[in-house]
């Protein structure tokens, strides 16, 4: 079995890559890849699309390899299990709307807005370690429960249309989308990766998902 | 709702821990990976390591230091001290740093911050203002570790790095550090209130309440701290504790 880190020249995949690879170990599930071959991306049994910065950038950065885009939405349309992390995960809407009005996979119907805190004092970016308040129930949420932290760093935020499709909120001045998921497809607004104990276990979880 | 961030803050000097961490048996005190697995076992909310002494030809220590620290640490990681352009940036990045640091680069030429925000998001942009009293409600930036004036008001400087894109004001008083005295409160509350970012209160703290103030009175989103947890005056959890009972939220 093998876990692709989908690589798109955004940003830093070394921490993704040690995250996934130490519980891929624990729990002797095979190789976690770092790649930006479509090819490989093809063979993926758990495809994970990490993403920092703008919505705009990865969009572009993505569209900028040849056959990755369609690789990736090939993956999900097999029913195999796809993760999102921080933009990849606003990059699984319908649209960006961070400099300018940019596709997303449209895999969950939603915009991607700026944060607008009803609180004027609090500063965006929203950073930091924000306690969850979970919605649904989730398999790759197991063991993970209310008001567990997880570390946040953004200023936008994806607005799901269809309330089945929230997993999971934080507050900060209302509500803000931490997770979203709908069938084989996860996707988390906080980086499990950077979430110490309770980032390792979501991993944990999601490389032992079968949905 | 988001807590209040505390960030322990180590001085790296050609790959090794300047003053060491001496609140827990280490095999190698020196070691920035050991301390900062220290640190995240403790339960600190970030780490910062900042590069004392950096110069073109020792670069090569802090990437090694960040990549083997991104292996073992999975908590979020501001690395600093010698990023002068946009490329180092994304060399920290690569190496395992989330977060990458300007200093006296950004105050040369402001500019850098823009290219930098553009290229890799305003997320992982901080820039350290070091700041010194010159009359009462006035600050001036310095830079090469506070020994350079350079006549650039503070408020005006964080205002204009932050509509630059920085993402984080790390901002240290040059009259409190290693004083012991806690934050200079006005200078925080000045910045905190000039800018929608978050600001890092820096410099000075000698007591926990020190911590506590720099949140209530001056307004700051984390406080970084090194010598009171270095040399194990306080834990993180005391720290965190004591905050909460103080009607600070934080992650405990």
């Amino acid at each position: 079995m093998s876990t692709i880190i989908v690589d798109y020249n955004s940003g830093n995949l070394r921490s993704a890559e040690k995250s996934f690879q130490r519980m891929s170990d624990e729990l002797g599930v095979g190789q976690v890849i770092v790649s930006s071959d479509p090819n490989i991306v093809r063979k993926a049994d758990h495809l994970v699309l990490p993403g920092v910065g703008a919505f705009a950038d990865c969009r572009r950065e993505l569209g900028a390899i040849d056959g990755l885009f369609g690789a990736i939405e090939e993956h999900v349309k097999s029913g195999k299990p796809f993760m999102g992390i921080c933009v990849g995960m606003q990059m699984m809407a319908t649209r960006g709307l961070e400099h300018g009005d940019h596709d997303g996979f449209d895999w969950i119907k939603g915009d991607v807005k700026l944060i607008s805190p009803n609180d004027k004092k609090l500063k965006i970016p929203h950073m930091g370690w924000n306690n969850l308040n979970l919605t649904t129930k989730h398999p790759v949420f197991n063991g993970i429960k209310e008001n567990d932290h997880a570390y946040f760093v953004h200023s936008y935020q994806l607005k799901p249309a269809i309330n089945a499709d929230l997993l999971a909120t934080v507050d900060y001045g209302g509500k803000i989308t931490a997770a979203v998921a709908r069938e084989n497809i996860i996707g988390t607004q906080f980086h499990p990766e950077k979430s110490q104990s309770t980032g390792l276990r979501l991993i944990s979880n999601f490389l032992s998902w079968k949905p | 709702m988001l807590k209040t961030r505390i960030i322990p803050c180590l001085d790296v000097k050609d790959g090794r821990v300047v003053k060491g961490v001496n609140f827990v048996d280490l095999i190698d005190a020196g070691d920035p990976v050991e301390s900062a697995k220290a640190y995240d076992n403790a339960g600190a909310d970030e780490l910062c390591f900042l590069d004392i002494a950096a110069t073109l030809e020792n670069r090569g220590t802090m990437f090694d230091v960040a990549r083997r620290t991104a292996e073992q640490c999975f908590m979020p990681l501001t690395i600093g001290g010698g990023v002068r352009v946009p490329n180092d940036v994304r060399n920290l990045l690569l190496a395992g740093a989330d977060k990458v640091s300007f200093n006296s680069a950004a105050v040369a030429n402001p500019d850098v911050i823009a290219q930098s925000a553009n290229r890799f998001g305003s997320q992982c942009i901080v820039v350290a203002i070091d700041a010194k009293t010159v009359s009462p409600g006035k600050w001036e930036i310095f830079t090469h570790g506070g020994r350079k004036s350079t006549g650039i008001d503070a408020v005006k400087f964080a205002k204009l790095v932050a509509s630059k894109g920085a993402g984080e004001i790390l901002l240290t008083s040059m009259d409190r550090d290693g004083t012991r005295d806690g934050y200079n409160i006005p200078l925080t509350r000045a910045i905190s209130d000039a800018v929608n970012i978050p600001v890092i209160a820096s410099g000075g703290v000698g007591s926990l309440d020190h911590l506590v103030e720099g949140v209530t009175k001056g307004g700051a989103s984390a406080v970084l701290a090194a010598s009171i947890f270095h040399f194990g005056d306080f834990t993180i959890k005391q720290a965190k504790t004591h905050m909460q009972n103080a009607g600070v939220a934080v992650r405990l």
